[in-house]
């Protein structure tokens, strides 16, 4: 009786949202998505808002929003949690598939230091691509079964290769084709929409209430939010993916997550890097 | 295979203060796995840290330390380029030993 | 004499058992009628790639009450599923516009 009531307040509630926000202001045509204006408005936001963080600090998270959290990150870095992970990814990367080749031969510069132009907007199949999704092709590819968007193994890989790329810039490209301005606007759009349950949606947390608390949590910024990925989150006692993240954050707002590596989590993961352009990558990460 | 724990000991002169980090399970045996059966209890149950045939540092412990358990501390005395031996033993009576040297 | 009531007898008790079963086959048509619009919905809300965790959730305490036999709540947790499916198409629906209101521009 009382959750039947708690939804029909919902739906009043959001039928009221409906009507207040009536006079919002008028939709942009779909031929004038600004991805340099939007990236601009986005740094500006978080800067304003936390004048005192140097820019390059945002990618570090909820560490940059609270004094003692820092602390005693900085001192976890000297011997970080993440140490384990990061060799075992090492391991993989340079081990060779069954039919002799490896990883090396799928990815420019041989996958070093390449990271930070991860996801790209691929013209040939009109999709965004991301690491993930890039190291399993290469893997069945090469007669290799794919791995699980969501376990240990594609954590690790990606971890090794965020390793060989700490301290470049983020560096996203949207080619001018309308294909790939439109997945940079769907993702925009998955980003702002509220979704589960608990009506959240990622800007709730991250763009509304960096630095504030949820539940014992300290929120990170949007902001290089994903410059860290992936990390090893002590809440997880292990290293977790970008798709990790996606996923648990949607059944965390009760919201049925989508499969890892579907077109919502490409476009979005498109989107969020391109904002952060500039930004140094700091992966792998670690966060409580 | 590489040795469990990594170590790093640094003297400062008066005082040696040492940080480990240490792959280990450490299951508590009251999580169960995604069949829903408990995944056994698996941990360490105690560390030691030897300098010059003492014990420099003890833990007891049990089910409630994390994985991949974190240590940091701080002793009187170490010199640079004396040997620090770090040494576990946990519940199924596995164990691991190493010695670093203090820098 | 005997005869007509015990054929009464008879009837009565063949009649009360047939409405015993008719009601409980009611109760369960109710509860299939209801489950079936949950499901629906919450396909509904798939299509629109916004499921809720307690929708599934909701639909699957509803199953297992009639598995016991209990129609009458377990038609009412799949009236709550169609109700928390509905408002989740609500949601992703008015999202389609509203999300600007949150975008940083």
């Amino acid at each position: 009786m009382k959750l039947r009531s708690a939804i029909h307040l919902a739906s009043a509630a959001l039928a009221l949202a409906v009507l207040t926000f009536a006079s919002a202001p008028p939709l942009a045509a779909a031929d004038t998505i600004d991805p340099v204006a939007d990236a601009k408005a986005f740094r500006k936001f978080f800067t304003d808002k936390f004048p005192k963080v140097k820019l390059e600090d945002f990618v570090n998270g909820p560490y940059s929003m609270n004094e003692d959290l820092h602390r005693q990150w900085q001192e976890k870095e000297q011997f970080p949690p993440y140490e384990f992970s990061l060799e075992m990814g090492k391991e993989m990367f340079s081990k060779p598939f069954k039919n002799g080749k490896s990883y090396e031969d799928c990815f420019p510069n041989k996958g070093i230091a390449i990271r930070q132009n991860y996801p790209y907007f691929d013209e040939k199949e009109g999709k965004v691509v991301t690491l993930e999704l890039a190291l399993n092709r290469c893997r069945e590819a090469n007669g290799e079964p794919p791995f699980s968007y969501v376990r240990d193994e594609m954590a690790a890989l990606t971890a090794y290769m965020a390793f060989t790329s700490r301290g470049k810039p983020m560096d996203i490209k949207i080619p001018n084709d309308p294909r790939a301005l439109a997945a940079y606007e769907s993702g925009k759009e998955y980003f702002y929409t509220r979704r589960g349950q608990l009506n959240f949606s990622c800007a709730t947390c991250h763009v509304q209430s960096p630095g504030e608390r949820i539940r014992a949590e300290i929120l990170a910024p949007a902001l290089g939010i994903l410059n860290a990925m992936p990390i090893y989150r002590s809440e997880w006692s292990g290293m977790g993916t970008t798709s990790r993240r996606f996923t648990t954050c949607n059944s965390q707002i009760r919201g049925v997550p989508l499969t890892p590596q579907d077109d919502e989590y490409r476009n979005v993961e498109y989107y969020l890097s391109y904002v952060s352009n500039g930004l140094p990558i700091s992966g792998p990460g670690a966060r409580p | 295979m590489a040795s469990t724990i990594r170590v790093r000991a640094t003297s400062s002169g008066e005082t040696t203060e040492v940080q480990a980090l240490i792959q280990h399970p450490m299951d508590s045996g009251f999580v169960k796995d995604a069949k829903g059966e408990i995944i056994p209890a698996h941990f360490i149950q105690q560390l030691t840290f030897e300098y010059d045939g003492k014990n420099v540092f003890t833990a007891d412990w049990g089910g409630g330390v994390s994985k991949d358990p974190y240590v940091k501390f701080a002793f009187k005395g170490g010199k640079k380029g004396d040997d620090l031996k770090i040494s576990w033993v946990d519940n199924k009576g596995a164990t691991d030993t190493t010695t670093a040297k203090i820098q | 004499m005997r005869n007509t009531t015990l054929k009464s007898a008879l009837v009565l008790a063949l009649l009360a058992g047939g409405a015993t079963s008719a009601l409980a086959a009611g109760a369960e048509d109710d509860f299939k009628a209801a489950y079936a619009a949950a499901d629906a919905a919450n396909k509904e809300a798939g299509k629109l790639r916004n499921q809720w965790t307690t929708t599934a959730a909701t639909l699957a305490a509803a199953k297992k009450a009639a598995d016991t036999g209990d129609f009458d709540k377990a038609t009412a947790s799949a009236k709550e599923a169609e109700a928390l499916a509905k408002a989740s198409i609500f949601q992703a629906t008015s999202e389609k516009t509203r999300w600007r209101d949150l975008e940083i521009r």
